[in-house]
């Protein structure tokens, strides 16, 4: 634990005059579960997309692993090692499900550029794709239509998706959103499982506080634009400042 | 087994078409040659719109540069027709290469007008370089002599040609066929359905997008390039934007989501053609009706609509 | 420095005559979402309409004026009812396609009724010969045209700030399903929109009467015209559609009378290029 694997230094995205993110300045350190929480509003998408290349910031820096990644389009990114997934389910609906995997095993792999063999034939694309699957759950459904999953696979075929991208950094913007009790057991347990290999590192946003509380070895909590307070669960839960940011504008579901 | 049945299929269809100028009466091997070169001509125009979901109005322009190409060649340096198919489409290839490295930065209306300027553009440089292009009149009074390769073909006979405009497209087919199946082709169908995710996977879509348009303008430069020659004679007309228009309704009305789509829309396309305009000159009134129907009824084009029924059916 | 007048003057008339015809086009894409390639057709029955009325009916210009618009306008609200209503909703390829597939019906039609042959409309007594008021002589009918353009021009702008009905068709164009929620009748908007643009595209088919060779191939030399006119001035953008038509009238005007070469490529040279350094035109508005 002796460098950050990502450091935010004063991120601003303003839209015509209104500031989404203010000032935000953040380290993660390597095999850290951090979650990003804050109201709805509270600029934690706006935040992700800056990380991820999708909206370049009008201020601050972002550097990952030592480099400064600020600004750089999200293939850049996506290489250099950190993944995201969506809020609203991201995936290929027109493609196999096992297709959506190999699609990106197929970027990680430079393998894009071949045009005279054939995709499905690639054994060791398969097998690999196979077995991503097999991590989730979703092996069975390898051959269907993405399109027809239930709405909980579709959500674990996008995790899927940004596991087959090898990150370092995984990105995952309310993994559980939408899902039933039975699916946000599984997908924490997962995510713990995965933590657990000591491969990756995990930025979560996320609005069902149990599975904050349950995941996280950190919490920050954004609020309005800015960061209003960092540290463990424990802290976070008694901090006065973050009751009345709940309390003050949302109630909990 | 299925995949076996439907090679065993296409096997037959082959050779019942390499020897139709033995059965058919000799009017149908130019309806013959037409529907192939159009075919092809719109197969290269669907990598670009049902592969990797872009519209392009200006596809003709790669279309009538090919046909230019083999015309002015065939016309000044008598070179044997091998030769001049490379160079078509060289030819697409290279006005692809500079069309596209700007088209592919806009996204759909903005591409297709995009595309549609680039093609007009090149329909006026063509229609005005008299010197060089013969204006309105197009580029005429070639002969075709030999194919080259050590071959000898009689290209001037009409059946002749045609076996030989069989065997380049069903090759020219195979390998657009096998790039829509490789790895390059998984990612474009990928893009087409949503290209900012396939960012997020590491992959620069404006590059994909700017070779499969590449790729898409070599192959219309093949099908111009074949087509001048059948044609005796490469004008404006190849490169107006209504050229541009036939592949994409070829494309709709054998569906854009097939590989065989726009092959099947085309010869349902030219053999209408052929038969309405025998009783009337209307023609192009049964082709919007047609066009209208099968954009709001039968999206999935007359193939995919077949094939969906019969899948249905087992 | 006569040529020079005469050329403006003329950039000016098929300016002001393209933006009524293009704005049409353009509020039709801001509310119905649709790129409608069959506004040329219109166009070009407007003025066939008037052929018919005029040349072969006998009737003075003026009620043509009223009655083919008129004409035009109905027709559009069944199309809209009955056709283009199947595609909202819907990847704008397929809407570009059927409205493709309208004018295909069109122009056909058009040469079926009319055939394919030019026909002439003469302008209205009083409107006919040249004028030698400016120091040079010039069409006392182009005069017309434009005052007849001004005057919708100045009449869109009214209607679209001081009225009700402008400012709903406004909501819808910005937000179609809030414009739903606080209770805007919005199919009604959407067919009201179109006739109004289909209205005005014929109503400029009839102004051009006099002026154009009338032929089955107007409409899409039209149509092409008028994308340009868009996209140079900005999709969804009123006073840009307006810089884009004199921008594009003066690009003919002044290419036909001294780059006579060059006239037929000019146009897309600058539209490609507004696309690639603005694309949301000279004075639209950024989305995304």
């Amino acid at each position: 634990m002796n460098e950050p694997i990502l450091s935010v230094r004063g991120l601003s995205k303003s839209f015509g005059g209104v500031h989404a993110v203010q000032n935000v300045s953040l380290d993660v350190w390597p095999r850290e579960k951090v979650a990003l929480i804050g109201p709805n509003g509270a600029g934690k998408t706006t935040f992700y997309n800056m990380l991820s290349g999708r909206l370049r910031p009008s201020d601050g820096s972002v550097s990952f692993e030592g480099q400064d990644i600020t600004g750089l389009p999200p293939h850049r990114i996506s290489r250099l090692g950190i993944s995201r997934s969506f809020q609203i389910t991201n995936i290929f609906s027109e493609l196999s499900v096992r297709q959506n995997v190999e699609v990106a095993l197929t970027a990680l792999h430079g393998k894009g550029l071949q045009m005279f063999r054939i995709a499905s034939r690639d054994r060791a694309l398969r097998e690999e794709a196979e077995q991503i699957l097999a991590q989730l759950g979703l092996a069975e459904l390898a051959d269907l239509r993405a399109g027809v999953l239930s709405y909980g696979d579709k959500r674990l075929l996008e995790i899927a998706i940004v596991l087959a991208t090898r990150p370092r950094l995984v990105l995952l913007d309310e993994p559980t959103a939408g899902m039933t009790p039975e699916e946000t057991r599984q997908v924490t347990r997962l995510i713990r499982e995965l933590a657990a290999s000591n491969t990756y590192t995990f930025l979560i946003t996320e609005h069902d506080m149990s599975v904050v509380f349950d995941l996280a070895d950190r919490i920050v909590v954004m609020h309005r634009g800015q960061l209003l307070a960092e540290g463990s669960p424990e802290e976070i839960r008694n901090n006065k400042a973050v009751r009345e940011a709940y309390l003050g504008e949302e109630e909990e579901p | 087994m299925r995949n076996a049945i439907i090679a065993l299929i296409l096997l037959a269809l082959f050779a019942a078409l390499f020897w139709l100028p033995s059965y058919a009466p000799y009017f149908y091997i130019f309806v013959a040659t037409e529907i192939l070169l159009m075919g092809l001509f719109a197969a290269s125009f669907n990598l670009i719109f049902g592969y990797t979901g872009m519209l392009s109005f200006g596809h003709a322009a790669f279309f009538g540069i090919g046909g230019y190409t083999a015309a002015l060649l065939l016309l000044h340096f008598q070179l044997p027709l091998f030769w001049v198919l490379l160079l078509s489409m060289l030819a697409g290839m290279l006005l692809a290469a500079v069309i596209g490295f700007f088209c592919v930065r806009l996204d759909e209306v903005y591409f297709a007008m995009l595309t549609l300027a680039f093609g007009m553009m090149t329909y006026a440089v063509v229609h005005q370089w008299r010197s060089l292009t013969n204006g309105s009149d197009g580029v005429a009074g070639f002969a075709l002599r030999e194919f080259g390769l050590g071959l000898d073909l009689q290209l001037a006979d009409p059946a002749v040609y045609y076996q030989m405009v069989l065997v380049i497209v069903v090759l020219a087919s195979l390998a657009l066929y096998l790039i829509t199946r490789s790895p390059f082709g998984l990612l474009l169908r990928a893009i087409s359905e949503n290209a900012e995710r396939v960012a997020f996977c590491g992959i620069n879509v404006r590059r994909y997008r700017l070779l499969s348009f590449i790729i898409a303008g070599t192959f219309a430069g093949l099908a111009g390039g074949l087509f001048a020659p059948f044609n005796r004679v490469a004008n404006p007309d190849m490169v107006h934007w209504t050229e541009s228009a036939q592949p994409v309704l070829m494309t709709i009305l054998g569906g854009a989501g097939y590989f065989l789509g726009p092959y099947f829309g085309a010869a349902v396309f030219v053999l209408l053609e052929t038969w309405i305009t025998t009783y009337t000159e209307q023609w192009m009134l049964f082709l919007g009706v047609i066009l209208a129907i099968m954009v709001i009824f039968f999206r999935r084009g007359i193939l995919g609509t077949i094939l969906d029924w019969l899948l249905r059916r087992q | 420095m006569e040529s020079f007048l005469a050329a403006l003057l003329n950039g000016l008339e098929i300016g002001l005559l393209l933006f009524v015809i293009a704005v049409g086009l353009n509020i039709i894409f801001g509310v119905l979402g649709v790129i409608n390639f069959a506004h040329g057709g219109l166009y070009m029955l407007g003025a066939y309409l008037t052929y018919t009325l005029v040349s072969r009916g006998g009737l003075p210009f003026w009620p043509a004026l009223l009655l083919a618009p008129l004409a035009v306008a109905i027709l559009a609200i069944v199309l809209e009812r009955l056709v283009l209503r199947h595609v909202y909703g819907r990847h704008v390829t397929d809407s570009l396609l059927l409205t493709f597939a309208l004018l295909l019906i069109i122009d056909d039609a058009v040469r079926m009724i009319w055939g394919s042959g030019i026909q002439v409309v003469t302008p209205p007594p009083g409107l006919r010969g040249a004028t030698s008021a400016l120091g040079f002589s010039y069409p006392v009918y182009s005069f017309f045209v434009m005052g007849v353009a001004i005057a919708v021009m100045a009449a869109l702008w009214l209607f679209f700030t001081r009225t009700r009905a402008g400012r709903v068709i406004r909501a819808a164009a910005i937000d179609r399903d809030m414009a739903q929620t606080i209770g805007i009748n919005v199919p009604l908007v959407i067919t009201g929109v179109f006739a109004l643009g289909a209205w005005m595209a014929a109503l400029a088919g009839v102004v051009a009467a006099p002026m154009r060779a009338i032929n089955p191939g107007m409409g899409d030399r039209i149509i092409i015209d008028s994308f340009i006119v868009v996209v140079i001035g900005g999709l969804g953008s009123f006073p840009g559609t307006l810089a884009g038509a004199l921008v594009l009238g003066m690009i003919y005007a002044f290419g036909g009378r001294f780059l006579p070469e060059l006239n037929l490529v000019l146009p897309y040279i600058g539209m490609a290029l507004v696309l690639l350094l603005r694309p949301q035109g000279l004075m639209g508005r950024r989305t995304g």
